[in-house]
């Protein structure tokens, strides 16, 4: 309780206990703590700011490695991102990363988002040119650990199963998980999660089929800054 | 030196975070699914203790009483935001495992509950090892209580235990049996607070035995002013 042992305080603790049950030492304390506080995380925000972004566009190039085969472009996909607006499939523009092999268009990965059981879900998809899945990831989720995470790649070979699947060779009524009448197995005790990342990719390349020539041939005017 | 012993074992033991003070369940509910989840966010929580209590331990005479929660909550929210951008920056691979929880350190009652009830009445040495003590204690709970749903729920034992501690600390994850034989319940959040409750009773229990053995009656537990 005593402060005799320790000098923290400049005043003397008799003088500072006297400033402590007045009104405008309070505001002023208070101010100029918060203030200090407000000050640090400006300069730490401001020296860390490159950084993050920098580490954010390497998480998403790793993503897009995931899904996109390094084999079918030379381009930098992510650089040469174009916005598609289509508010069938989203309210927001989506950001669509173009495969290009010597100039020619080869294939094309972009984010799903598709409602869980626990909250959004986040799907990176990647297309060729004829609208054939390459590739399927699930970037974030919220769905019930041990239950439902077998959509993730590194529990479960089940994101998998969509590879090679387009709308031509899989009709509609088999977009759905084996419950519903479909090809796709649900996991135990879990049929919302499979379901409705099962509902995201059908989405997804439906997407792809209706802008498949905006992406495809995006003139350059349309060519989103990073 | 026995007072400050005695600032340790308090934590880790007589007035445990999580299983005597029942501080900060959110946390501990929420990310208590795997023994390494609970490991890291125990550990992320001890740093911001022994950071919290060592400021407002040292700033303890300048701040009137009358507005030191507001001045309590600036400084424990600036230094979780700081600790949460720098580790976003410099230590990303950490962060991605950790991030989760740093962000949740701020609803955690505990952080401004130790600032409160010890760090505004002792010297800064004596609220870090309160800090040191109170982070452990919460730590080892958490693992506990972690392990056990783990091991109940998905038969694994300390996954993705290298993501978190480096490669050298793959021995750790063990996979006990098939997950499709785990306990569901156990994962869920209620298994979370039947197994919590069932770690209460049996710390009780051993508390008992213990002043039986002694023939004095057990310390009283510390009260946490709300």
């Amino acid at each position: 309780m005593s402060a005799m042992n320790e000098a923290v305080a400049p005043a003397s603790p008799s003088r500072l206990s006297l400033w402590r049950d007045r009104v405008d030492f309070q505001g002023i304390v208070l101010g100029v703590i918060c203030t200090i506080v407000t000050l640090l995380l400006l300069i730490g925000a401001r020296m860390t700011a490159d950084t993050i972004a920098l580490r954010v566009a390497e998480d998403r190039l790793a993503n897009l490695n995931q899904v996109l085969p390094a084999s079918l472009y030379d381009n930098s996909p992510i650089s040469d991102a174009l916005e598609v607006t289509d508010t069938r499939f989203s309210a927001t523009p989506i950001q669509v990363y173009p495969a290009r092999l010597h100039g020619e268009f080869t294939a094309a990965a972009f984010q799903v988002t598709t409602s869980g059981y626990g909250g959004p879900m986040t799907l990176m998809l990647a297309l060729d040119a004829e609208g054939t899945v390459l590739g399927v990831r699930v970037l974030s989720h919220r769905e019930t650990p041990g239950l439902a995470d077998k959509i993730e790649i590194g529990r479960s070979r089940w994101i998998e199963s969509f590879n090679g699947l387009s709308l031509g060779n899989t009709a509609t009524p088999r977009w759905a998980v084996k419950k519903d009448g479909g090809q796709f197995d649900q996991f135990t005790g879990a049929t919302i999660t499979p379901r409705a990342v099962v509902k995201g990719v059908h989405e997804g390349l439906q997407f792809f089929e209706r802008q498949r020539n905006n992406i495809r041939g995006a003139p350059s005017a349309q060519i989103a800054g990073e | 030196m026995s007072t400050y012993r005695q600032h340790v074992s308090n934590g880790l033991w007589e007035s445990n975070i999580a299983l005597v003070q029942l501080l900060g369940l959110c946390p501990v509910m929420a990310v208590t699914t795997t023994a390494t989840n609970g490991l890291g966010m125990g550990i992320a929580t001890m740093a911001v203790l022994i950071l919290s209590n060592l400021l407002v331990s040292s700033l303890r005479h300048v701040i009137p009483a009358q507005v030191r929660v507001p001045v309590m909550i600036a400084l424990i929210a600036g230094t979780v935001t700081l600790v949460d951008m720098a580790m976003n920056a410099w230590m990303h691979e950490l962060y991605k495992v950790l991030g989760l929880f740093i962000a949740l350190i701020v609803t955690n009652c505990a952080v401004l509950g130790r600032t409160e009830a010890f760090a505004m009445k002792h010297g800064p040495l004596a609220s870090v090892l309160d800090g040191v003590g109170m982070g452990l204690g919460f730590t080892w709970a958490l693992v506990v209580l972690g392990g056990v749903r783990e091991m109940m729920g998905s038969g694994t034992l300390f996954t993705q235990a290298s993501a978190l501690l480096g490669e050298h600390f793959r021995w750790l994850e063990l996979q006990l049996f098939d997950p499709d034989h785990g306990v569901l319940l156990a994962i869920l959040p209620p298994g979370g607070f039947i197994v919590l409750g069932i770690m209460i009773a049996l710390k009780r229990m051993i508390d008992e035995r213990l002043a039986a053995r002694n023939r004095q009656p057990a310390a009283p537990l510390a009260a946490i002013p709300s």
